[in-house]
């Protein structure tokens, strides 16, 4: 029996032989009746395979773009959190296809080591913990003394004992975060004063909207969390992303938690992760539209987008800036830039693609295309 | 203070809005103010807006006040004797709402529903409703996407449109031979004027498929039906051509054109054509045929050119059928226009018969083409004998949720078999189960459904066939209009690709899509073949990789850069590229074909 598998070791690849092995064991079939089964597999898989000359570019663009005509501009919502809303659909797909950089709505979904993750009082600390506070949030009132020139800023006690703080510690974090200022403290509230001299008005008010949003604990950019029950565990939605800091809090589990910020994956995480987060993205998006794209076409998409090393979006400054021809760029949106910077450095194009043919009307070099003929010259021999 | 405006002008302040807004409109009922004016209070912005400006849609509605209907039994035992609609108007019975101030009103549906919240009450429910949604019988059993659509579709319905249709000359009409009134009726249709213009003829429609020829929203139609006239119609379409005066005492002149002039065609062209150069009524006409000969002064004459003998050259500009189009000379006129040049207009009919393809709909928004014509002899039959004009589709119904097509094909059939009228008004119809009890007492399944029969075999089909009677409309597509094909023919100046349009023998564009779909195919080869109506010959000088040419005094390639000493070698390209490669060299570009053997 392990002969046989042995085998077919060449033909099919190892997961799928195996997974054939264990069912053939499980159905105790005959010798007979496996080799027929491993016959089947290797001419599916022989079947499967890409066949020279496809053109597996286009055919990904196409099985993109045909669901995506019957997308429904729906937002999905979470039930009673409205404040969770998410791009998803059509918006949110270009979005990945253009890697913009920053996600229209960034979200977090944090999962637990799980000790922590089983109670919810202990879930909600932590998630207190994550939440960014500004330093709006624990003062009442923002107070602007034109004659004196300073900032007063009225703190408050109840959510200063709530997020364990002292009026020491808010000074010190001020002092800490703006440039060139002292700050007294004064019973409920502090001083925020400009050591420059003669301070216009204007910078004092820039100063106290600047001091608004001085960080005093959390995670920063996370706007909001929101603790959810998720099978058997306790998980923390995030509105707001900053994958970095998050690591750094102890009781998360890191191998889960995850961002839809796939910019800030390939930052911290590196490239290929990035690729991950594209094909798990764009698999979010098609199956909550209840579509149906093979993964083989995503993953292509997502190689397509990392190949270099960086993230790039499907998008004239992005992939296709790679391309090799000159007429393949310049036939996409921009094309005077492109002929332009051709002909300051004499480039040559091989037309060894598709668009480039079509417009000289030369066979494109796939399927049908692809294949030239040779004579084989016989020497003429003399009778 | 709340700001007052007037027509979305800003006239002033007020202290109580709410106390003003309700004067307004009391002095209103009262008539003491025009009966035009409508004012409304924005609370979410406190603004009183007062409209007194032409164009607003407006509907009467009944006033109520204090929870009661100001129109009682009383005025309506002598409305329509002593008492007009006018008159309650005037009263303050009945006031009009537009848009606005119909957001302060609070409007009960029934008199039975009024509170003291209440501001008006509806005249009949069927007031919500437009003209063309509520002709629909029904169509409170019907979704209303599917109403909106089907509004637009009775638009579209050929019928009576006018009725001195003959003596006029509207662009593109189709007149309906044989239209009927249609036996499901609404309330509506006997106060318009509708019922005197019908829109459609009743036929018998069974629900079922056919030889798979009524998939997706395409129908079945007897071609016994059509022989008989079912949706027949006659099109017409204007021709007119005026005797233009230009410059210098030129003008046109509408006569059969001498074979000297400038674009002559040919003599078989203008057969038809009598002694003042106009075709004769009932000449039977196709395309390229000449319907109107005319000949004009050259173009672009400007100065001293008007007396030279260029002046005397004439050209061709005669009016033939249009491409693609026959028809026969039904009407022609010479008269004179404003300005005082003659002017004939030919007006040529044709008659449509129902052809595959032809769009058909009830008044339900349950469209569909033609999608084969069966024999009479092969159509299924009922046990009585009843052959179905249309076979439609079981599947167009469910997830389209038009009931109301279902209920007008059982009230149909009852209005038939009984000969009575079926009332199918919005919100105040003959209810189903009446229907159903009647088709009962007639003889026939309460359910409206009947045993059928193969028109093919005889056999006898296992289902029982739902079928009926409704009102259907042919709507003014048809393929005659839109058939199109092309081999070879016209191509552009520029770019040497063929023109586009129909009405100009133009090609069906290729386009970009369709052109991935080839590549994704790997059907190269085929995609050159398509894309080649612009192939040319270029001549490549390989030394400079600009185009050279063929010297035909000389016989042989030139480059016109290097001279004739160099290889030039002929390649084939298509012409919007070497355009390309002009643009470019016009732009300093300098763009070089390198050639090598491709294999």
């Amino acid at each position: 029996m392990a002969d046989l598998f042995e085998q077919y070791e060449v033909f099919i690849p190892k997961p799928v032989l195996d997974r054939a092995k264990t069912l053939t064991k499980q159905y105790k079939l005959s010798e007979k009746d496996t080799k027929s089964v491993l016959d089947k597999i290797k001419t599916t898989y022989e079947d499967m395979k890409i066949a020279p000359g496809e053109a597996i570019g286009i055919v990904t663009a196409e099985s993109f773009g045909e669901p995506g005509t019957q997308m429904i501009l729906r937002s999905f919502h979470f039930a009673g959190a409205s404040e969770m809303k998410v791009t998803m659909g059509l918006p949110r797909l270009i979005e990945i296809f253009d890697a913009r950089k920053n996600p229209s709505t960034p979200v977090m979904e944090v999962y637990l080591q799980k000790k922590y993750s089983q109670s919810p009082t202990q879930v909600k600390e932590i998630a207190a913990r994550i939440k960014e506070t500004k330093l709006e949030e624990v003062a009442s009132e923002f107070l602007l003394n034109i004659i004196e020139n300073n900032v007063e800023v009225k703190l408050a006690r109840k959510k200063m004992t709530e997020f364990n703080l002292s009026s020491k510690d808010i000074a010190d974090i001020i002092v800490a975060n703006l440039k060139n200022v002292t700050v007294d403290q004064d019973r409920d509230s502090l001083i925020i004063k400009s050591t420059i001299k003669e301070i216009k008005l204007s910078e004092l008010y820039k100063l106290k909207e600047k001091s608004k949003e001085i960080h005093i604990s959390g995670v920063k950019g996370i706007a909001r969390v929101l603790p959810m029950k998720v099978e058997e565990e306790y998980i923390i939605y995030c509105v707001g992303s900053n994958l970095k800091d998050m690591l750094e809090i102890e009781e998360i589990d890191a191998a889960r938690t995850r961002t839809n910020d796939v910019a800030e994956i390939g930052d911290v995480l590196g490239v290929e992760a990035a690729r991950q987060a594209i094909v798990d993205e764009i698999l979010k998006v098609i199956g909550e539209q209840g579509l149906n794209i093979d993964i083989r076409h995503i993953m292509l998409l997502a190689d397509a987008m990392t190949a270099t090393g960086e993230i790039k979006g499907v998008t004239r400054s992005g992939i296709t800036q790679e391309k090799e021809s000159v007429l393949a760029k310049a036939s996409f949106e921009t094309p005077i830039p492109h002929l332009v910077d051709a002909s300051l450095t004499g480039e040559v194009d091989q037309l060894s693609s598709v668009i480039e043919n079509v417009m000289l009307n030369q066979p494109v070099p796939l399927g049908t295309g692809l294949p030239g003929l040779m004579a084989k010259m016989k020497p003429k021999v003399e009778k | 203070m709340t700001d007052v405006y007037l027509n979305e002008n800003y006239i002033g302040d007020i202290e109580n809005p709410k106390e003003f807004v309700r004067k307004v409109r009391s002095e209103r009922r009262k008539s003491s103010i025009p009966g035009i004016i409508n004012v409304y209070f924005d609370e979410n912005s406190n603004e009183v807006r007062i409209e007194s400006s032409k164009g607003r849609a407006r509907r009467p509605v009944i006033v109520v006040e204090n929870g009661k209907s100001l129109l009682t039994e009383k005025h309506m035992e002598k409305l329509g004797t002593e008492l007009k609609f006018s008159d309650l108007v005037k009263q303050g019975i009945i006031e009009y709402l537009d848009a606005s101030e119909e957001e302060n009103a609070l409007v009960a549906l029934y008199e039975k529903d009024i509170t003291t919240k209440h501001t008006h009450l509806e005249i009949s429910p069927i007031a919500m409703l437009g003209i063309c949604a509520s002709l629909m019988p029904y169509s409170n059993f019907c979704s209303s996407s599917r109403l909106i659509k089907g509004n637009k579709m009775q638009k579209q319905s050929l019928g009576l449109y006018t009725a001195n249709y003959l003596l006029r000359m509207d662009t593109d009409t189709n007149v309906l031979h044989y239209p009927q009134v249609p036996i499901v009726r609404s309330f509506t249709s006997e106060i318009f004027p509708q019922s005197r213009y019908p829109y459609g003829q009743n036929i018998v429609i069974a629900i079922m498929s056919y030889e798979g020829y009524n998939m997706q929203d395409s129908i079945i139609v007897n071609k016994g039906s059509i022989d008989r006239g079912f949706g027949r119609s006659t099109y017409f379409r204007p021709y007119s051509v005026e005797e233009l005066r230009y410059s210098g005492g030129l003008k046109d002149e509408i006569i059969i054109p001498d074979k000297e002039v400038k674009g002559y065609r040919s003599e078989k062209d203008y057969r038809y054509l009598e002694e003042d150069g106009i075709i004769f009524p009932e000449a039977k006409i196709k395309e390229s045929d000449v319907i109107i000969g005319k000949i004009s002064p050259p173009r672009f004459l400007g100065g001293m050119e008007e007396f030279s003998i260029a002046a005397n050259i004439r050209r061709e500009s005669s009016v033939s059928v249009k491409h693609g189009e026959k028809g026969v000379v039904d009407f022609v006129v010479v008269t004179e226009n404003e300005e005082g040049n003659k002017l004939v207009q030919v007006r040529v009919r044709e008659t449509r018969i129902p052809e595959i393809g032809d769009k058909f709909a009830s008044r339900h928004e349950q469209k569909g083409v033609i999608g084969l014509i069966v024999p009479e002899e092969d159509m299924p039959f009922t046990a009585a004998g009843i052959k179905p004009d249309i076979i439609f589709s079981p599947f167009s119904v469910p997830s389209r949720m038009t009931v109301s097509h279902m209920l007008e094909i059982l009230g149909g059939k009852v209005a038939s078999l009984s000969g009575k009228y079926i009332d199918g008004t919005v919100f105040d119809s003959k209810p189903e189960d009446e229907m159903r009890k009647e088709l009962l007492e007639l003889g026939f399944r309460e359910n409206s459904t009947e045993t059928m029969y193969n028109g093919m075999t005889g056999e006898v089909y296992k289902a029982k066939i739902y079928i009926g009677n409704i009102y259907y409309l042919r709507l003014r597509h048809m393929v005659a209009n839109r058939l199109h094909s092309r081999a070879s023919g016209k191509v552009q100046l520029l770019t040497r690709q063929p023109i586009e349009g129909r009405a100009r023998g133009g090609g069906l564009r290729l386009g970009e899509m369709e052109k991935d779909c080839f590549v994704a195919h790997g059907a190269s080869l085929l995609l050159k073949e398509r894309f080649d109506s612009d192939k040319t010959l270029v001549y490549v000088c390989e030394n400079c990789g600009l185009m050279g040419m063929y010297d035909h005094f000389k016989q042989r390639k030139t480059c016109p850069k290097c001279g004739s000493s160099t290889e030039v070698n002929a390649i084939e390209l298509s012409y919007a590229f070497k355009l390309l490669l002009d643009e470019l060299k016009a732009l300093c570009i300098y763009p070089r074909l390198n050639l090598k053997n491709k294999y």
